[in-house]
C-alpha cells in the first residue's frame, strides 16, 4: 500500500533535455504551446521530478497533445475527461506526480462539469489550463471564453453570449490554488513550481497565444510596450503594484472592490496599496473578478491555500476501515445467513457441525 | 418449479395441502415496506431449507403518492421442495395491504388462489384511488378466489398499543404483522426476524418492540382466529438439492463477490467507479464496505467521469470497474472506445433495464445487447458476458476478470433489473477450487527497445504501469502504430491495427466451448436463451420434454465473441427458437453470425417470462 501521509519525494537529477521525446512536434510554427512546453520542462528538471513517476494526463485539443512531448507516463485521454481519468490514477497510485494539461474548451465547455469536481474535491494534481479564447482543433470557432462579439466560422457575425473566467471558475469551484501566467513569460516556470510544491489541486489558467485563429488577443497585456500598464505580478506579502511601482490596487472599504491607485515616490503604504496575502479567500475572488481594461491582468499565484487532498482522504479512509480486518475471500463469500445441507436434511448455520441429522421440519 | 396438483386452495399443488411448491406475492404501498417483508419472508424461507426464487416488482417513485395504482409495491416469492428457477407464475396466495395492491396483482392470481386482504384500508376514498366503483371485499367480484379479508390496520395498532407509538408509526408494523401471520402459514421460525429486528433498531428499542409485537401479534392471529375460511398451515417441504453450505444471494451482491474475488484471482487491487442509477447502484453500495479486500470506490459526478477514473485506475495498474444501467452505459461510449484503442482491461457492468431513455427504471428488460456488442464508435469490439441469475453472476464477474486481464480488454458484464434484485439459495463457492490468473505487469523493456504495443500469442499488449523504471511511454485515443504506440494515421496502419484489435477479441473464443443444458446436441428444436431467461425457459423445456417433446435448452454466456462451437451447435437442430426480453436482439446476432433460422420470441413488458408463454412457443414451433 501507498503512503499517504507523506510525499517523500526524492529529487531526481535531470536537465530540460532529459523531457524531450522523440516525438516530432506538431503544433503550428509560432505557436505559444512551444513556450509552454519549454517552461513545463524547465520547471520539471529544476524541481527535480521524477520522469518514472510523473504521468501527463490532457484531454483532447491543440494543447492536450502536450503528453507527447513530455519524456514521462503520458495519456491522451478524450475530450474534457482528463481529471476524471487523472481522478483514478491518482487514487490507484498517489506516487504519481499527476499534470493535467487542457484547454479552455477542453475544460470549460465539454469537460466544465469534471474541473468543477477536481477542484472541489482536491485532487493532488497541477491542472495547467492553456486559454487561447478559440477553438484551435476544429479550425476557430469561438470557445466558451471568447470575448462577446468575437467573429468565428460558427459566429460569422459575433457571438453574444458571456465568456467563461477560469480563474473565477477555479476559485468558485473550490480550489485552494489558483495562478496565472501567460507562455512567453520568463515568470512561467516560476509559477509552475508553485503549483508543482502546492498539494492538492493546483489550478494555473495559462494565457497562449493561438497565431493562426486568434492572433494576439492576450497582446495588451503580454507585449513588452504593454507590460508595464498590463501586468500585475503578484507576489506573497509584498504589495501590489504595477506600472514600475507607480500604481496599486487598493480596495474601497465602503464598497468593497478594488480601486486602482496612483503611487507617489514609491509611497505605497499612504496609498493604502493591499499587500498580497495568497491565503486571504476575500481577496482573491475580487482577483479573478478583476475586468481587464480599467484594471491590469493579475498574474502569478492568486490564492494558495493548502487543504487536505482527496487521495489523501479515500487512502485514509481505506486503511483506517480495512485495518485489522482479513482478507479471507472463503469468508467473505460465506457472510450472512447460511445453512447447510447434507445427505438430504439441513441445518441452519448454528447447528452446522451435526452434518446429517437436521431437525424435523 | 412443480406447481402441478390440484387442493381448494392452491389448485397447482398436491392435493395432500404439502404442496412441493408456493407462489406467494405481497402487495401493498411503495411506503408499506413490502419489499422488507419480502426479502424476511425470503431469509426464512431460506432457513427452511426451500429452493426459492424471488421477483421485487416497485415502482420508480420513491414515494409515490399513497393508495395510487401505480404506487404499488410488489414482492414475489416462489418457493418449494423442488428445483426452483423462477419467481413463478401466478401467485397460489396474495397479501394485498389496499384497494390498489388487489387490483393491480390479483388478476395474476391463480383461480382458486387465496386473498388475503387487509379491510382497514378499503376506505371509500381509497377505493376510489384505485379506481374501485364498489369494495371488490363485497360486491362479489372476486368469486374467482377465496378471500380472507380481516382489518389488519386495526390488528395491528391494537397489537402495539403497549409502545405508545404515534399512529403513523404503529401502522407501518402493519407490514410485520403481515409477515408474522405469513410465516405462521408456512410454519416458519420466528427468530431470526425478531434477532433481525433487534439490530436493525438497536439504537430504537421500543420501535424494535413494537415490530416484534406485531410479528407476533400475526403469527398468534394465524394461530387462533377463527376465521371464515380456515387458515391450515402450510408446510413445504425442504428441496432435495446437493449438500453444501448454502446462503441467499441477490444478483448485485453475487457480482460485487464476483469482481472481488475476481480482482483477487488476477493479483490485483480494485478501483470501482459509479454514478447512482436505478437499478445498479446496490453493487456500489456493496463494493464500497469491501476496503479490506483492496477495493477502492469512487462515487462520481458523473457516468463519464465514473468509466474514465476506471480507466485512469487501469492505466495506473489496478483493475478499472465501472457499473450502470442503460442511459449511464450510453454516456460511457465514447470512454469504451478510449480502452479499446489503449487496450487497457476494464469492465463495465450493465444492470439492464427498460428502455430507451429513462425508460422504466426498476423494470427488468434485455434491450441492451445491441449496445453492448455494437454500440461504440468505430470498429469497436470488446467482451459482452451475461449472467443468467444471481448466483451465476458471481462466476461471470470472475469470468469478465480473466478475460478483461488476460486479453487487456474491456468486457461489458450483462445483467439485469431482475437479476440485479432477486434472491435465491447459492451454494457456497470453495474459492480455493477456482484457478487465479495472475496478471504479470511489464516491468523491462522487449528486445530491439520499448514496444508497448507489441503482442503475445494471443495478441494481448504488455501492461506497463507508471513509475515503472526506463519504461517511460504516451499512450491515448489516437490510432496507434503497430508495437511502438505512438501516433500514426498511415492507412496501412489502421488497417493493420483494426485488424488486430478484432482478432485479438475474437481469440477470446478459443476454448469456450457451449453446451447444452437441458436435451441433446442435435434434435427437432433449440431454445436458445441468454441471460435472466434462463429460469422460464429451462421450466418451459423441462416440460415439453415431459410431454415427449424433442426440444433442447442452450443458454449463452459469452455472447461476444460467441463460444468457439455453436454454430456448430445450432446448425445440428431443426429449428432454432431465441425468446429474449427484447425485439430480438441476440437472434439477430445469431442469424448474423450462423446463417441460421433463428426465431424470435420476445416480450417487451417490463416482466419476465412467464413459462407458460415460452412453453406454448416450443408447442407452437413443433406443431
Amino acid at each position: 500500500m501507498n503512503d499517504m501521509t507523506t510525499i517523500a519525494k526524492t529529487r531526481v537529477e535531470t536537465t530540460f533535455k532529459d523531457w524531450e521525446t522523440d516525438q516530432e512536434v506538431r503544433w503550428c510554427p509560432g505557436c505559444g504551446d512551444y513556450a509552454i512546453l519549454k517552461a513545463v520542462q524547465r520547471t520539471l528538471a529544476d524541481v527535480g521530478a521524477d520522469p518514472k513517476n510523473t504521468a501527463f494526463i490532457s484531454g483532447i485539443g491543440c494543447s492536450s497533445r502536450f503528453p507527447y512531448y513530455i519524456e514521462s507516463y503520458g495519456f491522451h485521454t478524450i475530450h474534457g475527461r482528463a481529471p476524471a481519468v487523472a481522478t483514478g490514477v491518482k487514487l490507484a497510485n498517489p506516487d504519481l506526480d499527476v499534470w493535467i494539461i487542457t484547454g479552455d474548451g477542453d475544460a470549460l465547455s465539454i469537460g466544465g462539469n469534471h474541473t468543477m469536481h477536481v477542484l472541489r474535491r482536491n485532487l493532488d494534481c497541477q491542472i495547467l489550463l492553456f486559454n487561447n479564447e478559440i477553438y484551435g482543433l476544429t479550425k476557430g470557432q469561438y470557445s466558451p471564453t471568447s470575448r462577446e462579439g468575437t467573429k468565428s466560422p460558427s459566429t460569422p457575425f459575433g457571438s453574444v453570449d458571456h465568456p467563461a473566467k477560469p480563474a473565477a471558475f477555479a476559485l468558485g469551484s473550490g480550489a485552494r490554488f489558483v495562478a496565472r501566467g501567460f507562455d512567453v513569460s520568463k515568470n512561467l516556470p516560476d509559477v509552475l513550481k508553485a503549483a508543482y510544491a502546492h498539494k492538492g489541486a493546483a489550478f494555473v489558467e495559462i494565457f497562449q497565444n493561438c497565431i493562426v485563429y486568434n492572433k494576439d488577443v492576450f497582446a495588451d497585456f503580454t507585449e513588452k510596450k504593454n507590460a508595464d500598464l498590463g501586468q500585475l505580478w503578484l507576489e506573497d506579502g509584498k504589495p501590489m503594484l504595477f506600472d514600475k511601482g507607480a500604481k496599486g490596487l487598493k480596495v474601497n472599504l465602503d464598497h468593497l472592490h478594488l480601486e486602482v491607485v496612483d503611487v507617489i515616490d514609491g509611497d505605497w503604504q499612504s496609498a493604502n496599496v493591499l499587500v498580497h496575502d495568497v491565503k486571504n479567500r476575500a481577496v482573491a475572488h475580487m482577483l479573478v473578478e478583476m475586468v481587464f481594461g480599467p484594471f491590469p491582468m493579475a498574474l502569478g499565484v492568486l490564492y494558495d491555500d493548502p487543504a487536505p487532498s482527496f487521495e489523501q482522504a479515500v487512502i485514509e479512509q481505506n486503511v483506517k476501515l480495512a485495518a485489522g480486518k482479513v482478507a479471507d475471500l472463503q469468508k467473505l463469500v460465506s457472510k450472512g445467513e447460511t445453512w447447510t445441507v447434507s445427505g438430504g436434511a439441513q441445518t441452519d448455520a448454528a447447528e452446522a457441525g451435526s452434518a446429517g441429522s437436521g431437525p424435523e421440519l | 418449479m412443480a406447481t402441478a396438483a390440484t387442493n381448494d386452495r392452491f389448485p397447482n399443488a398436491p392435493a395432500e395441502d404439502a404442496p412441493e411448491a408456493v407462489v406467494v406475492r405481497f402487495a401493498g404501498d411503495s411506503g408499506d415496506g413490502m419489499q422488507l417483508t419480502g426479502g424476511q419472508f425470503t431469509l426464512s424461507t431460506a432457513l427452511a431449507g426451500n429452493d426459492l426464487a424471488t421477483f421485487p416488482d416497485f415502482p420508480a417513485e420513491i414515494r409515490a403518492p399513497q393508495g395510487t395504482l401505480f404506487g404499488v409495491s410488489a414482492f414475489q416469492i416462489n418457493f418449494g421442495s423442488s428445483d426452483i428457477t423462477t419467481a413463478g407464475d401466478a401467485p397460489d396466495i396474495l397479501i394485498a395491504m389496499n384497494p390498489a395492491a388487489l387490483k393491480t396483482n390479483v388478476v395474476d392470481l391463480k383461480a382458486g388462489g387465496l386473498v388475503i386482504a387487509d379491510s382497514g384500508e378499503f376506505s371509500k376514498r381509497n377505493l376510489e384511488k384505485a379506481k374501485y366503483e364498489a369494495n371488490p371485499l363485497e360486491d362479489g367480484s372476486l368469486a374467482r378466489w377465496q378471500v380472507l379479508a380481516f382489518d389488519i390496520s386495526a390488528l395491528t395498532l391494537e397489537s402495539v398499543k403497549p409502545f405508545g407509538l404515534g399512529n403513523k408509526e404503529a401502522l407501518r408494523c402493519k407490514n410485520m404483522w403481515t409477515l408474522g401471520l405469513a410465516l405462521w402459514l408456512f410454519d416458519r421460525s420466528r427468530q431470526p426476524i425478531v434477532d433481525w429486528l433487534n439490530s436493525k433498531f438497536a439504537k430504537l428499542p421500543e420501535i424494535a418492540a413494537a415490530n416484534i409485537a406485531a410479528l407476533n401479534a400475526g403469527h398468534a392471529y394465524g394461530e387462533t382466529a377463527e376465521l371464515a375460511v380456515p387458515l391450515k398451515q402450510l408446510h413445504v417441504a425442504p428441496a432435495n438439492v446437493p449438500e453444501g453450505l448454502y446462503r441467499t444471494v441477490t444478483g448485485a451482491e453475487a457480482i460485487s463477490l464476483g469482481l472481488v474475488a475476481g480482482a483477487q484471482l488476477a493479483g490485483l487491487p480494485m478501483f470501482f467507479g459509479g454514478y447512482p442509477i436505478t437499478p445498479a447502484s446496490a453493487i456500489l453500495h456493496h463494493l464500497t464496505r469491501l476496503k479490506e479486500y483492496g477495493v477502492t470506490t469512487f462515487q462520481a459526478e458523473d457516468e463519464i467521469a465514473a468509466i474514465a477514473a476506471a480507466i485512469g485506475a487501469s492505466y495506473a495498474g489496478q483493475l478499472g470497474v465501472t457499473s450502470s444501467s442503460g442511459p449511464g452505459i450510453a454516456l460511457k461510449g465514447e470512454a469504451m472506445g478510449l480502452a479499446i484503442m489503449t487496450e487497457l482491461p476494464l469492465i463495465i457492468v450493465n444492470s439492464q433495464r427498460g428502455g430507451p431513455s429513462t425508460g422504466l427504471p426498476t423494470k427488468t428488460e434485455q434491450s441492451d445487447l445491441y449496445q453492448a456488442v455494437y454500440g461504440r464508435n468505430g470498429d469497436a469490439p470488446l467482451a459482452v458476458v451475461a449472467a443468467r441469475s444471481p448466483a451465476d453472476a458471481f462466476d461471470c464477474a470472475i469470468e469478465a476478470c480473466r478475460i478483461a486481464t488476460q486479453y487487456m480488454v474491456p468486457v461489458i458484464l450483462l445483467t439485469d433489473g431482475y437479476i440485479a434484485n432477486a434472491a435465491e439459495p447459492w451454494r457456497v463457492p470453495d474459492m480455493s477450487t477456482y484457478e487465479p490468473f495472475p496478471v504479470q505487469f511489464t516491468t523491462e523493456a522487449q528486445e530491439g527497445g520499448l514496444k508497448p504495443y507489441a503482442r503475445d500469442e494471443k495478441l494481448k499488449r504488455p501492461w506497463i504501469k507508471p513509475g515503472t523504471p526506463g519504461l517511460m511511454h504516451r499512450i491515448g485515443g489516437i490510432e496507434k502504430e503497430v508495437n511502438t504506440g505512438h501516433i500514426n494515421y498511415a492507412a496501412a496502419n489502421h488497417q493493420a491495427m483494426t485488424e488486430i484489435r478484432r482478432d485479438k477479441v475474437a481469440g477470446i473464443a478459443k476454448g469456450i466451448r457451449q453446451g447444452v443444458e437441458l436435451g441433446t446436441e442435435t434434435g427437432k428444436l433449440a431454445v436458445v436463451g441468454w441471460g435472466s431467461t434462463f429460469g422460464p425457459i429451462h421450466q418451459a423445456v423441462r416440460r415439453a420434454r415431459a410431454k415427449g417433446h424433442d426440444v433442447s435448452h442452450i443458454h449463452v454466456r459469452h455472447i461476444w465473441p460467441l463460444p468457439e462451437n455453436l454454430g456448430e451447435l445450432l446448425k445440428g437442430y431443426e429449428k432454432i427458437l431465441v425468446p429474449e426480453m427484447n425485439t430480438g436482439q441476440f437472434k439477430t446476432v445469431l442469424r448474423d453470425q450462423y446463417l441460421v433460422d433463428a426465431k424470435p420470441l420476445n416480450k417487451i413488458s417490463g416482466q419476465p417470462f412467464r413459462i407458460a408463454e415460452i412453453e406454448a412457443a416450443i408447442e407452437g414451433m413443433l406443431a
